[in-house]
């Protein structure tokens, strides 16, 4: 297939997606006339403020706050519509799929206030729940606060409701953290002695004193341990154990793992998860009208090549058609190994920093399995309702474990772990009537495969369809296409270094203050008028918004564009 | 005494001997023991760019500059010379072990650096006759090779690749070529030692001659960055006396920042050459603002120079406001049969070399 049909392919995707009723809506003007960029009031020459590179959503949330502080914000984004890995994708024309995000969490009162998400039709989507699908039909349903299924013990649903609300009140404890950007140690400005001290407090007073023990013992353990201790049943462990690795180069034994399902929980903090299926209430559409609203451009198909230097100092971009365009400030939603190494260069850094950020950790071990059906796919056991859901395939934390040992010696899991939604259940404009599309998370599927992807990738999709047809047996007579994303795949297409979904583990050794590395924590980087803004940014991945914020916040506060 | 695995005299024969054998007539000195690095590939010169902190954009081939490199926060890692011996062919001599740090700086360079320190011998040759005990020993062609300049010879049969460089402050050469040339190389050399006075030259008289010539000696004048454990123990290129080879236009270089910031703020402390009155041995002095005063500095290197008749000394003076201490005093602890005894002697800062004849850089060099 040639690259215009799929471009033609992706444009009507982002229309579907985004429900647009005309081409001449408002926004739609902004962004076909290009760079619009607004004359400077006293001299009347044109002038960017700043230029944001990628319009993934956190890219997107900086430029509305950057423009509402009044500053002139161009956004450049290198595909043909926004939202980077929360971009929509389509296959065999009519099959339009959530991108690399298929269920979130609702993004914080104070984006959405702040940016006035719900005015451009933000809506998060019905709350769902999380179904451990079991071999023979006995299923559980896993919701925000209670459990239930054939087999359950009793001790285990009573324990799941202290234990989430336990959980949360951890989650809660380290808001402060998550929402301002990371304190410095050394020469520590008050902002952030005020952060540490709200994160003291929360810690010593917010939890009390046996919660504090409890939160400090389990803070940067593995939550195989933690689970073990609390539950019995094999399927819940499983299902909660995934939510604490997926995304990561990390099995339910690796050390940190429950700081990255706190991390997650931080979402759940803004209200219940839901399913990503598109329409007008999508936070990337919602983002995108907002910032175009108060003044920002966004511009498409413009792919940055390089970013400008002078004398230690961004000054501008360089298209990869040539084309240079100028800007006061530079911010990067790319990640910052592509960021530093590849757009900027490693002459324009000393010699240490470059080497750590070579040795930033983040290696993509989830593919993305896009499935197109012309029928609704039967669970066994598995009510109607229920496949509105997210359904996991990890049996037990065992299983988790052995399927990540695979990706440790560069080998797909024999089995998989797998994350299901099915988002045209929530959407029936997804699909052709009576048809449906499912999307699947696998994990795991190493971006360095022995024997590379180019050989395996076929099998392995077919391998993880016949899989599901253990749970669903009518899916593989239903398959009418498939699109199979491994992480060089991700890297090829959404522009993130080894495929990895948050630009860089989560793992503690790049958390907070050490987050993308020691020397670019807080937003800005070595390159005076050079900032970070994406996942790869404190507080991290996931569908937040908050290192877009952050970095905006941080921009401001060093001037903006001054 | 070790250095680089190996073992080197600290005098072969005489100190005094060596030493006047540098100065008046010619000293030998094997350098195998420096570390030498290759380094070529495309980003050759892009990367050492971004190493060192001089501007060696008009080093050419055939030329050889004096470099230092610096981490992160500009202090310094250590100092050496660099030899542009071809087209993206460079070679940096270290005293110091350098292999990890270079290694670190590669990241993000198409670049490929080897370490020759074992496959390259290299005999320093210094002193004033030293150019005429060469062309005895049969390497020609020398007549016109400038200070820092590279030419590739041969001595009889041996291809031999010298260059007009040394530690001494005085004529001098430094002459690479294969180990297994290097004895035969010797033998030559030694061979003219009728028509020469020429003898081969221990680590103390190299220790005179240096000081003399002002040069610093990086792990024993400072601490160096990579081995210094407590904060603000080791030095930049600027504390050093190294100002003059940091170029902080010349584009980003590691340490750039640190030494932007440093150099818009006062000067905190210098690496200082003195003269200090008297004849006592000073290496061990602390040096005051006056008599009984304030503390304001310690000797890092001394020697008594028999050609200047005086008592040199490299201090790492502390400034006030930016200022050197207008008035130094040593303070002279020092043994007179066994009793220790306290003295003080007034200490006269000098910026040039303390020692740097005519005869070094003239060329063609006098024939004797």
């Amino acid at each position: 297939m040639g690259s215009h049909q799929a471009d033609a392919r992706h444009r009507c995707a982002s229309l579907v997606w985004n429900d647009r009723k005309s081409l001449d809506t408002p926004c739609h003007a902004s962004r076909l006339a290009g760079f619009a960029a607004m004359k400077d009031r006293k001299t009347g020459s044109m002038r960017t403020d700043a230029i944001i590179i990628g319009a993934g959503h956190n890219g997107l949330v900086c430029a509305g706050y950057l423009v509402r502080a009044g500053m002139n914000v161009l956004c450049l984004e290198s595909a043909d519509s926004a939202g980077g890995m929360s971009a929509p994708r389509t296959i065999s024309d009519n099959y339009h799929f959530p991108g690399l995000v298929h269920a979130a969490y609702p993004v914080s009162t104070a984006l959405r206030r702040d940016l006035k998400l719900e005015q451009f039709g933000y809506q998060p989507g019905k709350a769902i729940d999380t179904i451990a699908l079991d071999g023979n039909g006995d299923h559980l349903t896993i919701g925000a606060e209670r459990v239930s299924g054939a087999g359950l013990a009793e001790r285990d649903e009573q324990t799941y409701a202290t234990f989430r609300k336990q959980y949360l009140a951890y989650a809660r404890t380290l808001r402060p953290l998550f929402e301002n950007k990371p304190p410095r140690l050394k020469d520590m400005a008050f902002a952030d002695k005020v952060t540490l001290a709200k994160l003291g407090w929360n810690i010593r007073f917010g939890l009390g004193r046996e919660a504090m023990n409890e939160f400090l013992r389990v803070a940067a353990i593995n939550i195989y341990d933690v689970l073990n201790d609390e539950f019995e049943d094999d399927r819940l462990k499983g299902a909660i154990a995934v939510d604490a690795v997926m995304g990561s180069a990390m099995g339910p034994r690796t050390p940190g793992t429950v700081l990255t399902w706190l991390q997650r929980l931080q979402g759940e903090l803004n209200g219940p998860m839901f399913v990503q299926s598109g329409g007008r209430s999508q936070l990337v559409h919602a983002l995108t009208q907002s910032a175009e609203d108060a003044g920002a451009t966004i511009r498409f198909d413009a792919h940055v090549n390089k970013i400008l230097i002078d004398n230690g100092k961004a000054f501008g971009v360089e298209l990869s058609t040539g084309e240079m365009l100028k800007a006061r400030i530079i911010v990067s939603n790319a990640d910052p190994r592509s960021t530093f190494m590849r757009l900027v260069g490693a002459p324009q850094f000393d010699a240490m920093f470059t080497k750590r950020v070579t040795q930033i950790r983040g290696t993509g071990v989830v593919a993305k399995l896009h499935i197109a059906l012309n029928g609704k796919p039967e669970f066994t056991g598995l009510a109607d309702p229920q496949l509105g859901g997210r359904l996991m395939v990890a049996p037990s934390m065992k299983y988790i474990e052995r399927a990540f040992n695979f990706s440790k010696y560069d080998e797909c899991s024999e089995h998989p772990v797998l994350e299901i939604t099915i988002p045209s259940v929530h959407n029936a404009a997804l699909a052709p009537e009576g048809h449906h599309v499912m999307s699947v998370n696998v994990a795991f599927a190493p971006y360095d495969l022995e024997g590379g992807w180019e050989e395996q990738k076929t099998t392995f999709a077919y391998k993880v369809i016949s899989q599901l047809g253990q749970y669903a047996p009518n899916l593989t007579s239903l398959v009418v296409d498939h699109e199979f994303l491994t992480p060089r795949d991700i890297e090829q297409q959404l522009h993130a270094v080894r495929g990895h979904w948050h630009h860089g583990e989560l793992s503690i050794h790049q958390s907070f203050m050490m987050r993308p590395l020691h020397g670019a924590a807080q937003y800005d980087t070595p390159v005076e008028r050079l900032f970070l803004c994406g996942a790869g940014s404190h507080p991290g991945g996931g569908l937040t918004g908050l290192p877009g914020r952050n970095a905006a916040k941080r921009i401001l506060e060093l001037g903006g564009a001054k | 005494m070790a250095w680089n695995t190996y073992k080197v005299p600290r005098v072969v024969d005489k100190l005094s001997t060596e030493y006047f054998a540098v100065r008046s007539s010619c000293a030998v000195m094997d350098l195998t023991p420096m570390e030498k690095y290759r380094i070529t590939g495309e980003d050759a010169r892009e990367f050492l760019d971004r190493l060192v902190t001089r501007d060696i954009s008009k080093l050419r081939s055939g030329r050889v500059t004096y470099v230092v490199w610096c981490d992160d926060e500009g202090k310094l890692i250590d100092d050496g010379t660099l030899f542009q011996l071809g087209e993206n062919n460079y070679r940096l001599c270290s005293q110091h072990h350098q292999l990890d740090w270079l290694l670190i700086s590669a990241s993000g360079f198409d670049v490929n650096v080897e370490v020759e320190t074992h496959d390259v011998a290299a005999l320093a040759v210094q002193g004033p006759t030293s150019y005429s005990v060469l062309a005895a020993a049969g390497i020609d062609d020398l007549d016109q090779l400038k200070p820092f300049d590279i030419a590739k010879l041969h001595c009889g049969e041996i291809r031999v690749t010298v260059s007009r460089t040394g530690y001494t402050g005085d004529l001098g050469y430094e002459l690479w070529t294969e180990p297994g040339d290097a004895l035969q190389l010797w033998d030559a050399i030694f061979d003219v030692r009728g028509r020469y006075d020429i003898h081969a030259m221990g680590l103390s008289a190299l220790e005179m001659v240096r000081i003399e010539a002002g040069f610093v000696m990086p792990g024993f004048d400072f601490n160096t960055a990579e081995s210094t454990v407590r904060n603000g123990y080791d030095r930049s290129p600027y504390e050093a006396g190294l100002g003059w080879v940091v170029n902080l236009d010349k584009g980003h270089f590691t340490g750039r920042k640190a030494l932007q910031a440093e150099a818009s703020q006062p000067a905190r402390r210098r690496l200082t050459k003195m003269v200090v009155e008297g004849n006592k041995p000073t290496a061990q002095a602390l040096i005051y603002d006056r008599k009984n005063g304030k503390q304001v500095g310690e000797i890092k290197c001394a020697s008594w120079s028999p050609i200047l008749k005086a008592n040199l000394a490299l201090a790492d003076l502390e400034y006030v406001d930016g200022r050197q201490p207008s008035k130094l005093w040593a303070r002279i602890d020092y043994q007179r049969e066994l009793k220790w005894l306290s003295t003080w002697a007034k200490c006269h800062v000098q910026s040039k070399p303390f020692y740097n004849p005519e005869h070094r850089s003239a060329t063609p060099p006098a024939r004797f």
